[in-house]
């Protein structure tokens, strides 16, 4: 930025104090108020402006000192120039925020995903490792974590103001963002899309810790089952094993490593499998059957909440091998009666 | 009237011609006086009506670009419940439809030669069949009806599922179920842009009713042809956005993509 | 008043309204409510858009009295959703809307074209009827129970999951929305048409110009808007899911029917505005508008652009970033115009004979507030500091400051430079002023914390939020208690005027338009004659010529 990074923190340091600024607690945050400060100058450059000039000739030119006006018709180049001058700052401020905005919404390849599912009126999520929060979440620092977030009714939109991030969860659809917390502490998390009666009360807590109290805290709220086993079992309850089971016969294709790779479709186009693919083949099956496929799968819709379909994006991204997937079928087959435990997702009642 | 505030220095004298430079200071019955000539009002008649028209291209516009989302996403289900249309019944609405366009265009003729006859009958003709149109758009709409195609509780994609179960369905391929339930997509969007089609046809009848009681009259045999040029001009604009409806919502499925 | 003020009032001894005027012309209600007069109807327009003005203002003083504490203890989070609901629709399709076109607008554009009316007065009685019925239909939302979907209507939030009574304030929208197209459909008749000989397109007022580019948008934005709001309601009726994602249904396609009118919308609210600031600067400078092409086609461009720049309000709702690209540089191009605008005014300013009355004090108030809506616009069409900004309170002052500063400043200049020609009568020149600056002051206190509140994250339409935001909040409260006075005291001094303020005459502002060359109040027929333009607008030379010769133009 130009600016000494001592002289940086000092002045944030000191409008965090002075309560302007929320406190600087992520990677994006320097960028976000650095940019914000470029804006105020414009703003304060302009009003200045337009001041000295409102009030310079209102001074100048007051009828007591100027009885008598004089008619001017314009100037092209004045014109000009106050057309290209803020056009060009314009344009400034635009390239700048482009690139924070893919800054935002580009997470980096190895970051850490958490799920999280926004609901009237409260926000769930979902770590990879199965612990479940709600209105919560922690986060280490120094790594970056991407959020995969999603709403099972209304718009909601995700907000941690001392992360300078925010983003719309979508109902029906998986919108990402990311941020990589730099300080240790709790801060504010807001639904900033106004979603019904208790809009204001869905707000919550976002603990940031250092990365071996991170550790402490996965091992103390552990639930027993990562996501990807939540997925599995689902997987097997559901029957999704009788056709998706990786064999030469199977009517449906092998799932195994098919997570971040290229799928021909029957209609001949090229899809990228990612998370927000899995969900819709589940659901609208139809619209993306594989090649060399017949178009027999059922649909899903409303049988599997969405944290049950995150489990089963999480345990098929997971899946690299059908060794698993083959046992249970065979043990499934061999023993009907053997009730599958629903997961913690399946007993939420499913809005249609 | 709304010239309640005409200023007593215009004469009421008898009609005249219009277009004649030298008597635009006198006064027609139809000329409101806040207008300087009778040109400059029918000028702006048929320029509000224009701009009328553009308001209505923007309000269909939103449901052809919902439409165009639609197909583009669910292209089998668009193309399945398009072909439970019947496209014989679309044919003769549209010819009926183009007709009572022709039958139009004929009264606006009509009227700037002054046949007072010869306008009626041409406008009658135009409500008979703007009706007949109705009527057909009533027993497509009361076959919907009875096949659970409206949109809403009773909404059943069965016929699309299991084609074969069905008299009329039986050589269509079947859809999945997650396809064929945005069948009640195409179909909301069918009853919307026809629906809303029809209330402007209904609206458009009301209107003729009108314009026949004042061309019996004699109201549009004198030279006064703004009304019926501008309501021809309405008509029309709803003639052509079922020239617009036909293709998109009967013949998806005519020219099936690969 | 001080020396330094130009308003010529005629001899106060002799000095009477003529007899013979649209207001006198006929009597009874009936005269009103029947009548085709376009100055009738923009009297009736002000009436009841004023009344609106006060609903909605009461439901903002509610809001804020209830955000004076952090808790949601004045009322309960449904109530307070309702507030805002009610306010937003209110003030926005209510008021902002047809506040300038439909009350200045009517009363001034047939005049300043030198034309007798718009080309259809019964539409335009129509439009008044629309209005009052969408009007109605709103506060009988309000009686029944209200309605909380915010002013957005956003599905599915408002097609599935609210009980109350959406249908009737859709409908209210629905209806008042064919008032605003009937309104632009007439105006834009009108300048193409009815102009009087000599009137050009380039010697009208600036004012018609923003009301044209207005109109434009109102007729082609606002049947979008409808047909958004036809399916919400068919969607909540039939409960067939053209928005519901879970029945195929694309939730954002509401939010891009609704935006592309919605967004153009701000333009109608602000474009008039403009218009009144053009005429007010130029008359109290005594100077022709700096750039008088630059600032006409200015409007026009704002009018051009201003329809494709709706995603920016979806930027952070997964649009693809291609997209988001295209829209933040478009919104970057829309904000020029408004800049080549604030700084012709300023130029206009410059070598002109200025004297400072309540609608020049307004005008100045606006150059300020819109400065800074406009440049806080920027912040938001750029689509990294959107991210951070969007959907909390940072957006609420922008907007406020472009449609109530601007915009709200705008409608009062012109209030205060119009009401000697629309009424016969001056209003008391000090207590305006203080009005005027009141207004300001109370402004700037209510809205200026709110950009803070917005950088720090506290999201918008919140009944209750975090403990460390009550400060500013607190502030923001009592500049809202300070505006509430600013805005009681124009209506009170105003209705006082109408029987015991000063007859204005002619021309007290000594101003070039059409409108001020006839008489205060103006004759049914607006002139007695046919004018024939034969000078440029704002040709101050032309006006002295008349005045040193004695001679009497028109009316």
């Amino acid at each position: 930025m130009g600016i000494s990074p001592v002289l940086w923190q000092f002045l944030v340091k000191w409008l965090h104090n002075a309560a302007l600024f929320p406190s600087e607690a992520s990677t994006i945050s320097p960028w976000m108020d650095a940019f914000y400060l470029f804006l105020i100058a414009m703003t304060v450059v302009g009003l200045v402006l337009v001041g000295a000039l409102v009030f310079g000739f209102a001074i100048r030119y007051r009828k007591e000192r100027n009885p008598v006006a004089t008619q001017v018709e314009g100037s092209t180049l004045l014109e000009a120039t106050w057309t290209i001058i803020p056009l060009a700052i314009f344009l400034m401020a635009f390239v700048w925020g482009a690139l924070l905005y893919y800054r935002i919404y580009t997470p980096p390849p190895n970051s850490m995903n958490i799920y999280v599912v926004g609901k009237q009126w409260m926000w769930k999520s979902e770590h990879p490792g199965g612990q479940h929060e709600i209105n919560a979440l922690h986060v280490p620092t120094g790594t970056p974590v991407q959020l995969t977030i999603i709403s099972q009714d209304v718009f909601h939109s995700f907000s941690i103001p001392d992360f300078r991030v925010k983003r719309e969860a979508i109902p029906g659809r998986y919108t990402t963002v990311w941020f990589e917390a730099t300080q240790p502490g709790t801060y504010h998390l807001f639904c900033t899309q106004y979603c019904g009666t208790q809009h204001s009360g869905m707000i919550g807590e976002v603990t940031v810790l250092s990365p071996t109290d991170y550790q402490k805290w996965l091992q103390q709220s552990d639930s027993g089952m990562s996501l990807a086993q939540n997925g599995e079992r689902l997987f097997a309850s559901m029957g999704c094993n009788a056709c998706h089971s990786g064999t030469a016969a199977a009517r449906g294709p092998n799932l195994a490593g098919v997570y971040g790779s290229k799928l021909t479709l029957t209609d001949g186009s090229q899809v990228l499998v990612n998370d927000a693919y899995i969900r819709d083949a589940i659901l609208n099956p139809s619209q993306h059957v594989t090649a060399g496929f017949a178009p027999i799968m059922p649909t899903y819709k409303g049988q599997i909440s969405e944290e049950g379909l995150i489990d089963l994006v999480e345990f098929i991204k997971n899946l690299q091998t059908n060794y698993r997937v083959q046992q249970t079928q065979m043990t499934s087959d061999s023993d009907q009666a053997a009730q599958p435990t629903p997961t913690a997702g399946q007993s939420e009642a499913v809005k249609p | 009237m709304d010239n309640s505030f005409s200023a007593p220095h215009y004469d009421d004298t008898e009609p005249l011609i219009v277009h004649v430079p030298a008597l635009e200071h006198h006064s027609t019955p139809q000329h409101r006086h806040h207008f300087e000539t009778e040109e400059q009002q029918r000028e702006a008649g048929s320029f509000g009506m224009w701009l009328f028209l553009l308001t209505e291209i923007m309000f269909f516009g939103g449901m052809f670009f919902a439409y165009l989302l639609y197909r583009n996403w669910y292209y089998p289900a668009f193309a399945a419940a398009s072909n439970q249309l019947s496209v014989p019944l679309g044919a003769i609405n549209t010819a009926i439809l183009i007709t009572s366009g022709f039958a139009m265009a004929l009264g606006v003729y009509y009227a700037e030669i002054r046949d007072r006859k010869k306008l009626v009958f041409a406008l009658v003709l135009t409500t008979v069949f703007g009706l007949a149109f109705l009527g057909v758009k009533y027993f497509e709409y009361k076959e919907k009806y009875e096949l659970h195609h409206i949109p809403g509780d009773k909404f059943s994609v069965a016929m699309f599922v299991n084609p074969h179960a069905y008299e009329l369905t039986k050589d269509e391929p079947p859809l999945a179920p997650d396809m064929a339930e945005k069948t009640q997509v195409f179909f909301f969007l069918y009853f919307a842009m026809t629906g809303m089609h029809a209330l402007h046809m209904i609206i458009g009848l009301g209107l003729l009713v009108w314009l026949i009681a004042r061309a019996r009259r004699g109201d549009f045999s004198t030279g006064y042809v703004a009304p019926i040029e501008n309501f021809g001009l309405y008509w029309h604009f709803v003639d052509i956005v079922w020239i617009f409806l036909f293709p998109l919502l009967y013949l998806i499925n005519r020219h099936p993509l690969k | 008043m001080s020396a330094a003020t130009i308003v010529t009032l005629p001899d106060q001894a002799t000095a009477t309204v003529p007899k013979k005027n649209y207001i006198t012309s006929e009597h009874g209600l009936l005269s009103w409510l029947l009548t085709a007069d376009h100055k009738r109807i923009a009297m009736l327009y002000m009436i009841s858009i004023t009344f609106f003005f006060f609903i909605g203002g009461a439901f903002a003083g509610l809001i804020r009295l209830e955000l004076l504490t952090p808790q949601s203890d004045l009322v309960a989070a449904d109530t307070y959703n309702k507030f805002f609901t009610m306010h937003g629709i209110v003030m926005v399709f209510l008021f902002l809307v047809p506040s300038v076109p439909a009350t200045l607008g009517n009363f001034l554009i047939p005049i300043m074209i030198g034309a007798k009316d718009l080309a259809f007065p019964k539409i335009n009685l129509l439009s008044w009827y629309l209005y009052m019925i969408g009007g109605t239909l709103t506060l009988s939302a309000l009686v029944l129970g209200g309605v909380d979907t915010g002013w957005t209507f956003t599905t599915p939030l408002s097609t599935h999951y609210l009980n109350t009574h959406v249908i009737t304030a859709a409908l209210a929208i629905f209806i008042a929305g064919f008032s605003s197209i009937f309104t632009g459909l007439n105006f834009i008749v009108t300048l193409h048409r009815m102009r009087c000989p000599g009137m050009t397109w380039f010697r009208m007022p600036l004012f018609c110009w923003s009301n044209y580019a207005a109109s434009l948008l109102m007729v082609l934005g606002t049947p979008v808007l409808a047909i958004a709001i036809v399916l919400v309601f068919l969607e909540r009726v039939f409960g067939v899911g053209v928005f519901d994602p879970a029945k195929g249904g694309d939730p954002l396609l509401f939010q891009h029917l609704f935006w592309f009118y919605s967004h153009p919308a701000v333009y109608i609210m602000i474009l008039p505005g403009m218009g009144v600031i053009s005429e007010v600067i130029s008359t109290f400078s005594r100077k022709r508008v700096f750039g008088y092409t630059a600032v006409a086609f200015s409007s026009v461009a704002i009018a051009l652009f201003g329809f494709f720049v709706w995603e920016h309000h979806m930027f952070i709702m997964g649009v693809s970033n291609y997209s988001a690209l295209v829209f933040s540089l478009l919104t970057m191009l829309v904000a020029v115009p408004s800049a080549i605008k604030i700084f012709n005014w300023a130029f206009t300013l410059q070598k002109g004979s200025i004297t400072f009355e309540t609608p020049m004090l307004y005008a100045f108030g606006f150059m300020g507030l819109f400065t800074i809506g406009g440049l806080t616009g920027v912040f938001l069409g750029v689509l990294g500091m959107d991210i951070h900004l969007t959907e909390t309170y940072f957006i609420v002052a922008h907007f406020h400051f472009v449609m109530v500063g601007g915009m709200l400043m705008a409608f009062l200049s012109g209030v205060h430079f119009w009401w000697p020609k629309m009424t016969g009568r001056m209003y008391p020149e000090s207590l305006s002023k203080l009005a005027a600056v009141v207004t300001f002051i109370g402004f700037i206190l209510t809205f200026m914390p709110q950009f803070i509140l917005g950088y720090l994250g506290m999201p918008r339409r919140y009944a209750a939020y975090p403990p460390e935001f009550q400060v500013l909040n607190v502030f923001s409260t009592a500049g809202a208690t300070i505006l509430g006075v600013g805005y009681m005291l124009p209506m009170l001094y105003l209705a006082w005027s109408l029987k015991y303020g000063a007859v204005a005459g002619n021309n007290p502002w000594q101003a070039t338009g059409l409108e001020w060359q006839i008489q205060s109040p103006p004759l049914t027929e607006n002139f007695v004659e046919t004018p024939i333009m034969d000078h440029e607008a704002y040709d101050y030379e032309w006006l002295e010529k008349q005045q040193t010769e004695g001679a009497k133009y028109i009316g």
